[in-house]
């Protein structure tokens, strides 16, 4: 199949970025998305013109290096991530539009690269527990309900792609920050930090530049892993309770 | 099993002297001398016991530099950290959480006996050493086993969330190549969960200040001075500067290089510069040729294809694999091929494992369906896993809550219904047993440089077991390293380095001198087109099955790729900015370089053990044909010089705890 490519091109952070119409022809259905752009590439460079430059891994959906704005929708039209996104979702010759994530807080490096430290410095600020390694008890000393064990899983298999800022008005990235709340406060070992957690990392993503939450859930239905809107209520609900007793 | 080769004349080829004496040259024996001359039971307390100490007050002065994230570099920065040494961590990634340990899905193995189903520290030793066809190191292994117990209490501490049964207690599962059910398990994520305890932990001692990430950073160079390795040049990925940074120790856990075969289930990003600079430093390389081939794996679809992806092997615990039996049935749709015109050849063929043998034996015996023409798909390299009889005992909806994840994926990237149609999987690249050469303290031969996980050779033999790589990782990182790195900064911290030292100067502009140098080749061929060339020769003669013919072939081959790469790639762009072709170029020119040893090592082990199979050397029924007097050794290649013959040093592996016996799964 044929497709027609207007990816966003930027030199640098500081530098002006536009969009640049690329054709492609040879293009097949079972494809992924970036093996396209993988293609796209080895054309360009046999052209001497410079490779578009994305952010990729595993390639497997599951490292949440790649994050790409596909037709404005984050990862595409499928809710998946954007390396596990196949052209067979694709028509013949479609036109479709490649741009970074947007949001303030995660600044333009180069073409489609994103700097997303900012989620790095909101574990930081306590997205994890205090416990030295030596120094745990046997893992059967604590039991943890069915229930309780699986939504902290469901919760923690979030990839910090950062998919649900860009894809939320404000750029917020509560849906993140929900996401760890709900998973370390679920499980017993998550107990005694909870009122310091809440609070640090909320304040760390108020100091990264995130927007706040409207609950428009635009991020629910952009995330590639299903993190569900309700871990914004359990943050929600956390930091008041938490405002209350530190 | 074994045989003798006595009564050889000099020159004679024999196992023993090996079938690539043109390449290399024999140097002087290696024993590892850290392990302590007790029994294997005591021989880690004793070991912790003679480790000297380093009192509190002083470990902030000593700097230590771990490169890598995963689950051995995030696991020891953070544990170094919690005690309080100073660390740098670098990964090339933008965050630690994203290193490729994440991808591991099944599984991780710990001697609890949690299922009270004769599980012990002795029998995970056992296994680990029988599945690794004797090619391990029996004291490593052992204490790996030892400390799994440990491991899983520490990621429960941290809040990973690990599988649980209604009463609230952990839950477990079988992998291939064991009896028993010892893998703990977070749904089809496992490796995500455990990388993402070890990350929290990592960020945790980075606010306390003990660690500092850069992340984005790449290991360009070792820079040893007098002997000693104290520190690494690094680029900036994004800004393009060339930095340096200086150390007491340095840690390399930057995983392993299967992406020498260019398709492979490693993440795009994995590469071996960080080892292989370490190797051209004098550190030893040790068994590169040890591949492992994991037998499910989604099947190539085309040319342009980047990467593989696997499928958990826990699917074979419900799964059952089979082909046709009548060749000229392979094309037909699987649900009208009736149930006695299927052959559920490693049932029939392993009766007691089944379709749990180990990932050497099962991938093996899906090439040689396919070879016989009963292969299945498009490009008739496929056989099918099917969950047909597990959705009627089970039920559909059991199923989908054990393994549906892996069946989404399956759809997603296939296009086809897994509970409809059998899955067709085919082996693929997926880990190697490899790596530099390592002590008993994880110490390589290079004073000051320790390696851990992937990356050093130690634990697998010449095949691993599922769910011991998320095992061997967290071992090395939160139990072992911490303990022995303790007792080699215990003698610092060493002089002070200066950054204008002449070994630094020198580290830092070969760093430049090799960019400048990809730069302005401008010749006309992409870096990714070597990279896939250089893949292809190595899949083709020294993947699966090997032979003499084929990697003297290789051999060659790679030779006359590296030249023309040196004088006709072609990197667009700039040093001082974000480049990733010129990233690429510096991995493939490294990956240039180990193919070469890979096939040498190969050559050189002709006999069959692990994943690695020679052609000359099979059973009557064509099993691998291990040759014990000859080959019960660790190959550590030693580097010498460009266009110079590698060094081959022995390390002899003995076996006293366990009978080395000839791996039977029938």
């Amino acid at each position: 199949m044929k497709v027609n490519l207007k990816i966003w091109r930027q030199a640098s952070r500081e530098a002006q970025g536009g969009l640049k119409d690329y054709h492609l022809d040879d293009v097949t259905e079972d494809m992924s998305f970036l093996e396209m752009l993988d293609v796209l590439n080895e054309q360009l460079i046999e052209q001497d013109e410079e490779p578009v430059e994305f952010e990729h891994d595993c390639r497997e959906g599951i490292c949440g290096s790649c994050g790409l704005m596909i037709n404005g929708l984050p990862h595409g039209p499928e809710r998946t991530t954007t390396c596990q996104l196949h052209m067979r979702t694709f028509k013949d010759g479609e036109t479709i539009t490649i741009e970074p994530w947007r949001a303030a807080a995660f600044p333009v490096v180069k073409d489609l690269v994103v700097d997303r430290s900012a989620f790095d410095a909101m574990i930081q600020a306590g997205g994890y527990v205090s416990v030295n390694t030596g120094a745990a008890p046997d893992a059967h000393a604590m039991p943890v309900r069915k229930e309780h064990a699986d939504r902290a899983f469901d919760t923690a298999t979030c990839i910090g792609c950062g998919a649900c800022v860009a894809a939320c008005p404000n750029a917020s990235a509560s849906l993140f920050l929900g996401a760890k709340i709900t998973h370390l406060g679920e499980l017993p070992q998550g107990q005694a930090e909870r009122h310091e957690r809440v609070i640090g990392m909320v304040a760390a993503h108020d100091e990264a530049g995130f927007g706040g939450c409207t609950n428009i859930g635009e991020c629910a239905s952009a995330c590639p892993k299903e993190i569900p809107l309700d871990v914004i209520s359990q943050l929600n609900k956390d930091l008041r309770t938490a405002l209350r007793h530190v | 099993m074994t045989q003798n080769t006595q009564n050889l004349s000099p020159g004679e080829t024999s196992p023993g002297t090996g079938d690539a004496a043109d390449y290399f040259r024999h140097g002087h024996p290696i024993a590892d001398t850290k392990a302590p001359d007790v029994p294997i039971e005591r021989q880690w307390t004793q070991r912790k016991f003679d480790a000297q100490l380093v009192a509190p007050a002083n470990r902030r002065k000593l700097d230590v530099i771990i490169v890598g994230t995963g689950l051995a570099g995030g696991a020891a920065a953070a544990t170094l950290g919690e005690a309080g040494f100073n660390v740098k961590s670098f990964c090339y990634q933008d965050s630690p959480r994203r290193a490729h340990s994440i991808a591991a899905q099944g599984g991780i193995n710990a001697a609890k006996n949690y299922k009270e189903d004769g599980d012990s520290v002795y029998r995970l030793f056992y296994d680990t050493v029988k599945g690794g066809d004797y090619r391990s190191r029996e004291s490593n292994v052992y204490r790996l086993a030892e400390v799994s117990a440990n491991i899983i209490d520490q990621c429960v501490a941290q809040g990973v969330p690990f599988a649980r049964e209604y009463g609230g207690l952990l839950d477990n599962r079988s992998f291939g190549g064991v009896q028993v059910q010892r893998t703990f398990y977070a749904r089809g994520q496992t490796g995500q969960q455990l990388l993402i305890g070890a990350y929290q932990a990592l960020e945790r001692q980075v606010a306390a200040g003990t660690v500092e990430t850069f992340t984005k950073h790449e290991m360009l160079e070792l820079i040893t001075v007098e002997g000693k390795a104290r520190g690494i040049i690094a680029r900036d990925l994004v800004t393009g500067e060339i930095e340096t940074h200086l150390a007491d120790v340095v840690v390399l856990a930057s995983g392993g290089y299967g992406n020498v075969f260019y398709l492979s289930t490693n993440a795009m990003g994995c590469n071996v510069t960080a080892s292989w600079r370490a190797h051209r430093k004098g550190a030893y390389m040790a068994n590169p040729c040890y591949t492992q081939i994991h037998p499910t794996c989604i099947p190539v679809s085309g040319s342009y294809q980047s990467k593989l992806t696997l499928m958990s092997e826990s699917l074979r615990n419900d799964g059952r694999i089979w082909v046709p039996k009548n060749a000229e049935d392979a094309d037909k749709d699987p649900r009208d091929i009736p149930e006695d015109e299927r052959d559920y050849y490693l049932e029939r063929i392993y009766p007691s494992f089944g379709n749990l043998v180990p990932r050497d034996i099962a991938s093996r015996a899906a090439k040689y369906q396919c070879d016989a023409g009963k292969g299945v798909g498009k490009t008739g390299l496929g056989v099918y896993l099917d969950f047909a009889s597990a959705i009627e005992r089970l039920g559909r909806e059991a199923v989908e809550a054990k393994y549906g994840n892996l069946f989404d994926m399956y759809e997603r990237i296939t296009g086809e219904n897994p509970y409809e149609v059998p899955m067709r999987i085919y082996p693929a690249v997926h880990y190697v047993m490899g790596g530099l050469w390592v002590d008993y303290d994880l110490h390589s031969n290079l004073e000051g440089l320790f390696v851990a996980g992937e990356a050093n050779f130690s634990d697998h033999g010449a095949n691993r077991l599922g769910a011991s790589a998320l095992m061997q990782g967290l071992a090395d990182g939160y139990f072992v390293l911490p303990n022995t790195i303790r007792h080699y900064l215990a003698d610092g911290p060493f002089e002070k380095l200066d950054e204008n030292h002449p070994a630094v100067v020198e580290a830092r502009e070969s760093v430049r001198a090799r960019i400048d140098k990809f730069l302005s080749i401008n010749g006309k061929r992409t870096v990714d087109s070597y990279h896939k060339e250089l893949g292809q020769i190595m899949w083709d003669y020294c993947g699966m099955e090997r032979s003499e013919e084929g990697l003297n072939k290789a051999i060659s081959a790679i030779r006359d790729l590296r030249q023309d790469f040196w004088r006709n790639v072609k990197v667009l762009g700039a040093a001082d900015t974000l480049n990733q072709s010129l990233e690429k170029a510096g991995r493939v020119a490294d990956f240039l370089e180990l193919g070469e040893l890979m096939c040498i090592d190969a050559l050189n082990r002709s006999e069959s053990c692990g994943g690695h199979f020679r052609a000359e050397s099979q059973t009557e029924e064509g099993e691998a044909l291990r040759h014990d007097d000859d080959y019960a050794y660790v190959a550590a290649w030693e580097f010498t010089g460009d266009g110079e013959q590698p060094v081959l040093h022995m390390e002899d592996l003995e076996y006293h705890n366990i009978e080395m016996k000839n791996r039977s799964y029938k």
